[in-house]
């Protein structure tokens, strides 16, 4: 098992007819991801790398079966590309998009409130690198190679911080189940708690690690959650000891703008719930192998 | 984006806030000309700039004759204000807001924010006005009312009376101030505000509710759709590197080290950051050059980094996911072509393509220090710029 994303999973690329959809396309099929088509309004019909093109998500859908989609919209119209991934029936999405409005975020996920929990879409991103289920599937841009299969669930705000992490596990001969990027803008479709329970429920899953930074509440929010409901051994790594405040960093959620969001508060936290934290980011690894 | 209390005033206005009479002067004796034409005996010559805590630093003063005007003027222009929110820097004083002066009967602060657990706008309201927020949630936590806003029908004027209520407003005030909260979240929704904050909003004595400072920061990423927001930018309030590279498309920040860093990616460079500070050095900068970064942009980062008197080493940093360590170690070695480097470089590559990378990198023929992973790349660019500061030290010393 993995989290999300297995060989069955189809998928659909929602502006594919771009340059960077287009490389990122050719390299999840090289992985082996069942990409079954894509989307671009005024496009259908034509083909990119053996994918078919449609108008619409709903029309995808309906020929090609598919259930993830991979949001690649430039950030004007992206908002609009994931309610219409929801509203078609898919039911994983992952948006890669940087630089989409936060009140557009905002009206994502309101409008995702008129599906009931069971049939609403789950969204991972925006601003993220994807998820993997390493030797199943890549919907994303990560570099494949870097993953071994394992036991291992990722999640992190950072894609190439996640990255690292990654690369340290494959050095000591360690796998991953499932690698989840929840983006590093402000409002997210998944926070980190939303995703910790799935890890939970997974049987593949041995041990999880969080990759936080600066900057929001989700680290805190996680760490009261880890206490409460998760079992497995928890590892987190939170980027920014260095970082000043009321700055922002990069990620436009990356900003110290209150009480407790920190990196030396958050490690302060999650430690206090028991998660063993990484003191840098160079030992990410050797510290995920010490609780496994 | 931040802008000018005067513009925010000028923003807000437009949607139905209530403000003082007041006008924008750019020097001492426009100042004083301004004061003439709002009338009155008493006014309030405000130092524009983007930052809080301008009355206890000296940005503010009360005045009742031109010529304090002009004196009060006279020690702003063209001088640096210093207040906790700047930084030891400060920031330039080159206008200043004249506004009539009232007769206040009680200070409200006003807040609307990006609350980020809700992911909702949140309106935050405390009757401990002209205090700063971070203070009145210290020493009186009690007084503060919030209020989320599903953005589906907006703030509603059942919740706006609730905020008044709970503010302590007498009931013939209450229609004035629901007014003036929705007019706020129709500003903060309509422009794609981030922050809105009047603090102090006031209630004069002749009952009328004004808004008597403002602050608006913008959501970068939605000005494309708000062109006269955008023309609010003041550069001169602004780090001149750090808008050199948001001109170019890359996210820089400056700090007070003496190791450039150029990663990708803005977790990982702020690992980096971490990493160097772990080595014993200290980073000179945060610098994300962003998925897709093209040989140009390196080059572009070479240049921003390298234009900090203070850097006497580089760190490159690059996992390639979106863009390719091909493309990278083009735009290293195109812009160590291009631009005098005479500091140490450290590059370490992993990920897309990282052999044609190291490959580039190693035919180059450039003095560039390779490594493989973060920690030795941490490494060898403290130890590098170590080595090179005793040989520039002995250089001088046999000079």
């Amino acid at each position: 098992m993995s989290i999300f994303l297995d060989r069955d999973t189809r998928v659909l690329v929602q502006g594919i007819t771009g340059r960077m959809a287009r490389f990122h396309t050719k390299d999840m099929l090289e992985y082996g991801t069942n990409v079954v088509g894509g989307v671009v309004p005024g496009k259908g019909g034509e083909t990119v790398e053996g994918v078919p093109v449609f108008d619409t998500v709903k029309e995808a859908v309906a020929v090609t079966g598919a259930n993830a989609s991979l949001v690649f919209v430039p950030p004007p119209f992206a908002a609009d590309s994931i309610m219409e991934a929801a509203d078609a029936g898919i039911g994983y999405c992952v948006c890669i998009t940087d630089g989409i409005p936060a009140q557009d975020m905002i009206a994502v996920k309101r409008y995702m409130m008129r599906y009931s929990r069971e049939k609403r879409m789950i969204l991972t991103g925006p601003n993220c690198a994807g998820t993997i289920s390493p030797g199943k599937a890549l919907v994303g841009i990560m570099p494949g190679h870097i993953y071994l299969p394992g036991h291992v669930g990722i999640v992190g705000r950072s894609g190439t911080l996640g990255y690292e992490a990654a690369a340290q596990l494959k050095n000591l001969g360690i796998g991953v189940s499932t690698s989840v990027g929840i983006g590093g803008d402000p409002i997210n479709g998944s926070s980190f708690k939303d995703i910790l329970q799935h890890f939970e429920d997974d049987g593949d899953t041995h041990a999880i690690a969080v990759i936080g930074e600066i900057g929001g509440p989700q680290e805190a929010e996680a760490a009261q959650y880890i206490r409460e409901h998760i079992t497995k051994p928890v590892v987190a790594y939170v980027a920014g000891m260095t970082a000043p405040k009321g700055r922002t960093m990069g990620h436009a959620g990356a900003i110290i703008s209150a009480f407790g969001e920190s990196a030396s508060e958050k490690v302060e936290i999650l430690t206090a719930a028991g998660v063993t934290v990484a003191a840098n980011p160079t030992v990410m690894g050797e510290t995920i192998a010490s609780v496994l | 984006m931040d802008i000018h209390e005067y513009q925010a005033k000028d923003v807000l206005a437009k949607f139905g806030v209530q403000i003082a009479p007041g006008a924008l002067a750019y020097s001492p004796e426009q100042a004083a000309y301004r004061a003439r034409e709002l009338g009155g005996d008493k006014w309030v010559v405000k130092a524009q700039v983007h930052a809080g805590g301008r009355g206890k630093a000296g940005g503010v003063k009360i005045c009742e004759t031109e010529n304090e005007i002009q004196t009060a003027c006279e020690n702003m222009f063209g001088k640096k204000l210093i207040t906790h929110q700047t930084g030891s820097e400060g920031k330039g004083i080159y206008r200043v807001y004249v506004e009539a002066a009232v007769a206040i009967d009680r200070e409200i602060y006003l807040g609307f924010v990006l609350d980020r657990s809700s992911q909702r706008v949140m309106v935050v309201a405390s009757h401990e006005g002209g205090m700063e927020i971070e203070e009145i949630s210290e020493e009186r936590p009690d007084s503060i009312v919030r209020s989320t806003v599903d953005p589906a029908v907006g703030l509603l004027d059942f919740q706006s009376r609730e905020i008044a209520f709970a503010l302590g407003l007498e009931p013939n005030m209450i229609q004035q101030m629901v007014r003036t909260l929705k007019s706020c979240y129709r500003a903060f929704t309509d422009l794609d505000a981030t922050m809105v904050e009047i603090n102090p909003l006031v209630i004069t004595s002749d009952k009328r509710i004004l808004a008597l400072d403002a602050k608006m920061t913008f959501d970068d990423n939605a000005l494309f759709r708000h062109p006269q927001i955008s023309e609010l930018r003041d550069k001169s309030q602004e780090d001149p590197r750090e808008s050199r590279a948001a001109d170019r498309g890359l996210s820089y920040v400056g700090l007070e080290g003496n190791i450039g860093c150029i990663v990708n990616g803005a977790g990982l460079a702020m690992a980096t950051m971490d990493t160097i500070k772990l080595a014993g050095g200290e980073p000179a900068n945060f610098l994300d050059i962003g998925g897709g970064a093209t040989p140009e942009r390196v080059a572009k980062a070479f240049r921003l980094v390298m234009s900090d008197q203070n850097v006497q080493a580089v760190l490159v940093n690059i996992f390639a996911g979106i863009n390719r360590c091909d493309w990278v170690a083009m735009g290293v070695v195109q812009a160590l072509k291009e631009v005098a480097v005479e500091v140490p470089v450290v590059i370490r590559l992993a990920g897309t393509n990282v052999e044609e990378g190291q490959r580039i990198l190693a035919q180059s023929g450039l003095p560039i220090i390779r490594a493989n992973t973060l920690m030795e790349a941490a490494e060898r660019v403290v130890v590098a710029w170590q080595n090179d500061l005793k040989q520039n030290t002995n250089i001088r010393i046999a000079q």
